[in-house]
């Protein structure tokens, strides 16, 4: 598990609402379709691999 | 024990037995913002006749939180002590999932303000208070309860009032019409002017209970506000605390439930009694609202000016609404003084619709955010409003995330055409202590209400017609100056630097070296006097 700086803040509303926004309108299934192509465009953001490994473990890690 | 709504007298207006003089201010509405204006206006000599259409202070507390910019308005309006004195105090807020805490914060960690972050003090002390700091002005403010306004027309250069009293109706004509009646104004009204925005659909139960035991550790107040909370299922919650052992609970409420029936004490009862547990409580007011975030599209019509609620309404999630209003009257009073001494153009006024419309705008941008955050519409919305919860327990960003309201901070008018651009032009006066000749003094006490050019550290002020001067680190001037015994004044200004600072303590300019000429010019400019 890790656990990242804030570097979200103090923009962090800007970026809560535009992704609301983003959802706007779009049914259940669209809404998991565009968070699926959201992250795999953001993991080409970062583009870095052991980066990405360990964010798709820290996410796994709240499973319940 | 129960607030005592003692009414105000009723006065025959003059106007029942014949006509009155024009009035050069007719504020209509006796509510925080209208007293507010009075005050304001009567401190730079300015009359006015205020009409409020009942004659008791707010019903229910309303407006608790006032926040530290709000109090050091308040302070030059002479109840800003009374008001600390009164309130309660708090810093730490808690966030709550479900039944564990997700974090906490401190308010203000930083020293060296008179005022604190914010205090807590329902909306019928602060009225209190406002009417008997007016009642100190018997010439300059005709305070009138029962004395509801039915009717405006603008003649171009003046405004004539239709007043309805218990003993018949009066006219009235005025230069001004200073609209401040409310949320639900009827002036905005009969103008026909729109004033549509987002209203949310969830409804609020807001209940003020007295409790003798406080429900916080150790007794010392906070802010608790619950995601998600044990004792009321998928809904938020906030507790908080007033003066007179009075507790503040707001409970979001289902879309579609029956509001009246809500409100109903055998509702009402249980559900304190799941958050606060067995300790004996009265309540004391209840209420249920749905919530809006709207403004007017322009403040400022002619001689009919819109001030607080009137103008711009907000959720009050983050304590925007009685908060924006205050910051209204702060920057129309000394514009209103200036034009009718003759002192500044007419269009001076348009700057208060430009200035306030941007920090209402604000205002409104974070009460529906936070609106927003805390009721979801949408599966997706819930869906991620959940796991930044989930990930807020351990992730300081997501703890960032959670929004149950951002708590107003004073708004910046750095880029508007008044402020000469520079350094902190713009900028609210950030407070600091001070020492002077008459002892300990506090910045914010020097530099509102006039405009002030402040000296920080070792520069030379030059003397220049209606404009105070005060040095800070300086010594042997001509004019007052005071020791900066904590060093946070020059801290917070820099060294080497003049402000300019405006009636309302916002920086109009700043200067590393200033000249009479370019102090005059910026000083002019705030006026409205030259570009
Ligand atoms: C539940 C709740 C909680 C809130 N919490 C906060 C908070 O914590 N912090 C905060 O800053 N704000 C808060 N607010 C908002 C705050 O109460 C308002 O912003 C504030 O009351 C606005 O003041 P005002 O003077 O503009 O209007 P009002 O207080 O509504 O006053 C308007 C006055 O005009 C009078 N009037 C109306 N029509 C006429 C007429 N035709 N003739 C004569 N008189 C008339 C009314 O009788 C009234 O006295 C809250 C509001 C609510 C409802």
């Amino acid at each position: 598990m890790t656990i990242a700086p804030d570097r979200l803040s103090p923009h962090q509303d800007d970026f809560y609402s535009a992704l609301m926004d983003a959802h706007t309108g779009l049914a259940e299934a669209q809404s998991h379709a565009l968070n699926a192509r959201l992250v795999l465009l953001m993991a080409n953001h970062i583009g870095d691999l052991p980066a990405l490994q360990d964010l798709l473990q820290t996410a796994r890690g709240y499973d319940d | 024990m129960a607030y005592d709504y003692t009414p105000f007298p009723y006065v025959s207006a003059p106007g029942l037995t014949a006509p009155e003089p024009r009035h050069r201010v007719a504020i209509v509405g006796a509510g925080p913002i209208g007293l507010a204006m009075a005050i304001d206006l009567a401190q730079r000599g300015v009359p006015s006749v205020v009409l409020d259409d009942n004659n008791v202070v707010s019903v229910g507390s309303r407006a608790i939180c006032w926040a530290k910019r709000t109090l050091e308005i308040f302070d030059r309006l002479g109840v800003g002590e009374r008001m600390l004195a009164k309130g309660v105090t708090w810093k730490v807020g808690r966030q709550f999932h479900g039944a564990n805490e997700v974090y906490s914060f401190d308010l203000l960690p930083e020293e060296g303000h008179k005022y604190p972050a914010f205090i807590n003090l329902q909306q019928y002390y602060a009225e209190e208070y406002l009417v008997d700091r007016a009642r100190a002005f018997p010439d300059l403010i005709d305070l009138r309860f029962k004395n509801k306004v039915t009717g405006h027309e603008d003649r171009g250069d003046h405004v004539v009032l239709t007043v309805e009293t218990p003993e018949g109706e009066y006219t009235l004509e005025t230069d001004y019409l200073l609209a401040c009646d409310g949320a639900g104004s009827a002036t905005r009204e009969r103008m026909g002017l729109d004033f549509t925005g987002q209203t949310f659909q969830e409804q609020f139960l807001i209940a003020d209970i007295e409790m003798a035991d406080s429900p916080f550790p150790q007794g010392t107040p906070e802010r608790w506000f619950w995601f998600d909370p044990p004792f009321h299922d998928g809904k938020s919650a906030l507790l908080h605390q007033q003066p007179d052992n009075i507790y503040r609970i707001d409970l979001q409420l289902d879309v579609d439930a029956d509001g009246k029936a809500e409100a109903a004490p055998e509702k009402v009862i249980p559900r304190i009694k799941a958050i606060v547990g067995d300790k004996p409580f009265r309540l004391d007011w209840v209420s249920v609202y749905k919530f809006r975030c709207i403004k007017l599209d322009r403040f400022v019509h002619n001689r009919v000016i819109f001030v607080g609620d009137s103008a711009h309404v907000v959720s009050p999630f983050g304590a925007r609404g009685g908060n924006g209003g205050i910051q209204d009257v702060d920057n129309l009073g000394w514009k209103l003084a200036a034009v009718l001494a003759g002192e500044a153009p007419e269009a001076l006024l348009d700057s208060y619709h430009d200035e306030r419309s941007h920090g209402s705008a604000e205002n409104i941008l974070n009460s529906s955010r936070a609106t927003n955050f805390m009721t979801p519409k949408t599966p997706v919305e819930a869906l991620f409003r959940a796991e930044a919860l989930r990930l807020a327990h351990d992730q300081p960003f997501a703890r960032r995330l959670l929004n149950s309201g951002r708590l107003s901070v004073p708004c910046s008018l750095e880029g508007f055409p008044l402020q000469t651009p520079g350094d902190l032009s713009g900028r609210a006066v950030l407070d600091a202590p001070l020492q002077g000749p008459e002892g300990d003094a506090w910045l914010i006490e020097q530099v509102q209400g006039r405009f002030t050019l402040v000296g920080f550290g070792e520069i030379d002020l030059p003397e220049i017609d209606g404009i105070a001067r005060i040095g800070i680190s300086q010594t042997g001037k001509d004019y007052p100056c005071f020791s900066d015994p904590t060093g946070l004044a020059l801290q917070r200004y820099g060294a080497g630097r003049a402000c300019l600072f405006r009636p309302d303590g916002h920086v109009c300019a700043s200067f590393e070296r200033p000249d009479a000429a370019s102090i005059s010019q910026a000083r002019n400019r705030a006026l409205g006097l030259a570009p």
